[in-house]
């Protein structure tokens, strides 16, 4: 374990950071919005200003010790002040997700018994004027924007800026008051409380103290070498602890500037305009951008379209062991400069990734293709894994051992281990305090001495790195006792284009098989090029050359896991290809699109009997609900095709691309 | 919605206004007045006369008979760059913008009777130009702030879809700082989450810049939400003027909506 850094007392906590700040870099921006389509930059000084303004208007208007104030809305300066402003007077601000639905927010107001909301607009006011009811100890509400709000008198509705206004009034009265409490601040106060979105039930109430946010983001600081000249985009939910981490906690901590872009649809504008040396983003979004990138391309004159496909098949062979500082040839490393002069960095530019020393992804898997397009061009892209209740940072890739499908090693000050159920455990620095007026669950995901839950499973591979594969209560074990993680498997096979989803079985039985859903509109557009014809998905996903097709992306993903000692056993043996597309309207899948496995595996309980039994074709018929309502079937018969399994690899293959 | 709102005195008399075209009457002895403050519809069957009558309103068509009295200035002739300059502002029912120019570049040519400068100095771009152009520049980023379209700023309106397209015409409308906005079918062709929007953009204009604002639409969920008052056209004639409710229960109304045969 890497130790943990520590903080001096003048430090330890927001507001005294914030004041730190102000003293030793007043003139050096804090935080930028673009507005008016400028961007307006505020300095550590005038934050300061600002935030004492605030908090005094708070004081003024009876914001006590320990009461809570909810922040609803998009990332804005003046809702990152609101972070900052209770706990200059002992209270804990609780972020809340700005599009959740009234009864969620009903929920979390009520839960948190938030006294106090600050809120961007008129939208997210009418929202809370109509769950005000139900929630009686909400007792201010302030607004940021006044437009469309000039004929709500209700004397419980303030402006931000009249707020400001009585503070600083306030503050004449009562000098010292705001130092003193500032002063009163120690570092296992409640910092901030999150609701984590909850997968299952309701959600629950993390409550984190300064110490864990503001040592954990110190560790992270000291850990990538961040400095007060970072740039970073403020455009996740200001709920989401990762960016309370960068966007406050780290800005607060190393002093870098933020940036809030203009609006949602904007980000992608303002991020070039900015170009940020440290950045964040889900994989979603860097596979997005691709995206773009690709279907642009497709666009670009001939000459162009050449030099981008030569240069990128190139920087996938050389880029990443380049930027890995590994052993490359001089010719390579030449034409790479090339690449750099004529593709490369105007890509990069383009993309508003020029300045980029630093990006991480995090939340869930991310395409090795996707991960590896970004590191051949240069751009040091990692992988982290984390959660609220470690205050973000639990593992973390070190610079030059960065693999596209493990999270990395211990962050600083934190420990983990594997259970022996494979389950995942940490310890450090970040833990959380607890959760919020739920005891009980906080004795399930704290365990003795300090020791935390994540519910994944994972394992750590020959170097070091942590490699998660699936929630923990879905892994299973085949009958030998090999471990199956479905997810992780079922990841691995969408990575290939051509398939859309998939589900493994193999928990209790002797060897691991799949259902594939074909991607119709990358196999069609595939089978189009073979002049395969095919009258519509049941049928293209019978036919001989598609079956081919999958086979080897299905032997692919075997040759993969035969080089993993852990996952070498659940290779796929037998696969189908479904006739009919998995459908959240037939309740195969939810509607975010996750695979809901016991009713998939209810409904073709016979293709899975088939697939364990030496059967070569199945014979299948299904209803379908039709966007009408109206119901039909589908009728099929479904060749059942065996895959190559590979053995343990003695000498490790070369990755597929 | 519309519950205690007050209006002021009348901006606009429209009197006796009749138009015809060679043989046929467009408009006949059409009379009413715009209050300030209000949102006054103007609706009726397709050929009742609707744009018609708001070319005469901006001094596009110029009446046979009656006069218009815009301000307390009555006139029987006007030309529509002095409507624009009085204050008259409108957007079109085929949208009228350069498709070409970026959002903002439209936008910009609203502010064009209150650039001072000639077109040498701007061409130029130094000195007193620069600095009103800079001016300028500041009330559209105010518009474009107000109506949500950041994100359009630079694309040319010609790729935008028709909804936005509307949307910029009233941004360009609006940044000629009218007192009467004057709108052709504003939901026109739009669905259902795009009329909400322009619906909430309307009252939003009207409710923070005080703007009068007239204008015509077929959908009647829409003129009956957001208007204060609504004329009804029918053959060139006006058949009824009132509030909604008023409107909603007029038999005449009925009967042209209806169909009832004009002998």
């Amino acid at each position: 374990m890497i130790e943990s850094a520590t903080i001096e007392e003048s430090r330890n906590t927001f507001p005294k950071l914030l004041r730190h700040n102000a003293a030793h870099r007043p003139d050096k921006p804090a935080i930028r919005e673009k507005d008016f389509g400028i961007w307006q930059a505020w300095t550590w000084g005038e934050v300061a200003e600002e935030v004492r303004a605030l908090a005094c208007g708070l004081a003024a208007l009876g914001f006590k010790q320990g009461d809570r104030l909810g922040i609803v809305g998009d990332n804005r300066p003046q809702l990152y002040w609101s972070m900052v402003a209770p706990q200059c007077l002992g209270g804990i601000p609780v972020p809340v997700y700005q599009d959740s639905v009234a009864e969620e927010m009903q929920y979390v107001f009520e839960h948190a018994e938030i006294r106090f909301a600050v809120v961007e607009d008129q939208e997210q006011v009418d929202k809370l004027l109509d769950i005000m009811d139900r929630c009686p100890r909400l007792e201010h509400i302030i607004y940021k924007d006044s437009r469309g709000l000039r004929h709500y008198d209700q004397p419980f509705i303030h402006e931000y800026k009249n707020v400001q206004e009585q503070g600083r009034a306030f503050d004449k009265e009562n000098p010292g008051y705001f130092d003193s409490r500032v002063d009163a601040g120690k570092g296992d106060d409640l910092a901030i409380m999150l609701y984590t979105s909850g997968t299952t039930g309701r959600p629950k109430g993390v409550m984190l103290s300064n110490d864990n946010v503001i040592i954990t983001a110190l560790n992270g600081i000291v850990r990538d070498h961040l400095t007060e000249n970072e740039e970073v985009m403020a455009y996740l939910p200001m709920a989401w602890v990762g960016d309370n981490v960068f966007s406050v906690a780290q800005s607060y901590v190393a002093g870098f500037c933020v940036n809030c872009p203009e609006s949602g649809e904007t980000v992608l504008d303002d991020t070039r305009e900015i170009g940020p040396s440290y950045f964040f983003a889900p994989p979603r979004v860097f596979e997005n951008i691709l995206t773009t990138v690709m279907i642009r391309m497709e666009d670009a004159s001939w000459i162009k379209g050449k030099m981008f496909h030569y240069f990128m098949e190139f920087a996938r062979r050389v880029g990443v062991d380049i930027l890995d500082g590994k052993q490359v040839t001089a010719t390579d490393r030449l034409i790479y400069f090339l690449g750099k002069v004529l593709v490369y960095g105007p890509l990069l530019n383009v993309l508003g990734f020029t300045r980029i020393r630093l990006a991480y992804t995090a939340g869930e898997a991310i395409g090795p293709d996707i991960f590896d397009f970004y590191r051949s061009l240069g751009m040091n892209i990692k992988q982290l894994y984390g959660s609220t209740e470690a205050s973000v940072f639990i593992t973390m890739q070190p610079d030059g051992e960065v693999k596209p499908d493990t999270v990395g090693t211990p962050a600083n000050g934190v420990e983990v281990r594997i259970e022996d159920n494979g389950e995942v455990m940490f310890r450090g620095p970040g833990v959380f305090v607890a959760y919020y007026k739920d005891e009980e669950e906080t004795q399930v995901i704290k365990a003795e001495d300090g020791w935390v839950h994540t519910g994944d499973a994972g394992f750590f591979d020959d170097s070091g790195h942590l490699k998660i594969i699936d929630r923990a209560k879905d892994v299973g074990k085949l009958v030998d006792g090999t471990m199956f993680a479905p997810k992780y498997l079922e990841n691995k096979l969408k990575f290939f284009p051509y398939i859309k989803e998939a589900v493994t079985f193999g928990d209790r039985r002797d060897f691991v098989a799949a259902f594939i859903c074909a991607d119709l509109e990358a196999v069609g557009d595939w089978a189009e090029r073979r002049n395969l014809a095919y009258s519509g998905y049941t049928d293209l996903a019978g036919q001989e050359p598609v079956y081919d097709l999958i086979q080897e992306c299905v032997e692919k993903v075997n040759r993969d896991l035969s080089e993993d000692p852990h996952l070498a056993g659940s290779q796929i043996k037998r696969f189908l290809i479904l006739h009919k597309e998995l459908d959240p309207d037939d309740g195969e899948l939810t509607r975010t699109r996750k695979v809901r496995r016991n009713v998939v595996a209810d409904k073709y309980d016979e293709l899975i009997e088939a697939l364990y039994s030496d059967v070569d074709h199945c014979p299948v018929e299904a209803q379908v609900i039709f966007e009408d309502g109206r119901t039909g079937t589908i009728k099929a018969d479904l060749r059942i095709c065996e895959a190559k399994r590979i053995e343990a690899a003695p000498e490790p293959l070369r990755k597929a691309v | 919605m519309n519950n205690n709102r007050e209006f002021g005195d009348a901006l606009l008399h429209v009197d006796n206004i009749s138009l015809a075209f060679g043989g046929i009457q467009a408009l006949s002895d059409v009379s009413f007045e715009v209050r300030e403050h209000e949102i006054l519809a103007i609706i009726g069957p397709n050929g009742a006369g609707k744009t018609s009558m708001l070319n005469v309103l901006n001094g596009f068509y110029h009446p046979q008979e009656g006069t218009i009295t815009y301000k307390g200035r009555t006139r029987s002739r006007m030309r529509p760059h002095h409507a624009a300059s009085h204050g008259i502002a409108r957007t079109f029912q085929n949208i009228a913008l350069f498709k070409g120019m970026s959002t903002l570049d439209n936008i910009m040519t609203g502010r064009n009777t209150m650039m001072k400068r000639n077109f040498l100095w701007q061409a130029l771009y130094i000195g007193p130009a620069r600095k009103e152009e800079i001016e300028h520049r500041k009330v559209v980023e105010d518009i474009i702030d107000f109506l949500e379209i950041e994100a359009i700023r630079k694309i040319p309106v010609g790729r935008l879809p028709y909804g936005l397209q509307k949307r910029v015409e009233l941004a360009r409308a609006l940044a000629a700082e009218p007192d009467l906005l004057l709108l052709d079918e504003p939901m026109a062709g739009m669905n259902m989450e795009e009329k909400e929007d322009m619906c909430r953009f309307v009252l939003d204009v009207n409710d923070e810049f005080g703007t009068t604002t007239v204008l015509i639409e077929h959908d009647m969920g829409v003129v009956m939400d957001i208007s204060d008052r609504v004329v009804v056209l029918d053959y060139g004639r006006k058949i009824a003027d009132g509030t909604p409710d008023e409107v909603r229960e007029n038999q005449d109304v009925i009967d042209a909506y209806l169909g009832v045969s004009h002998d």
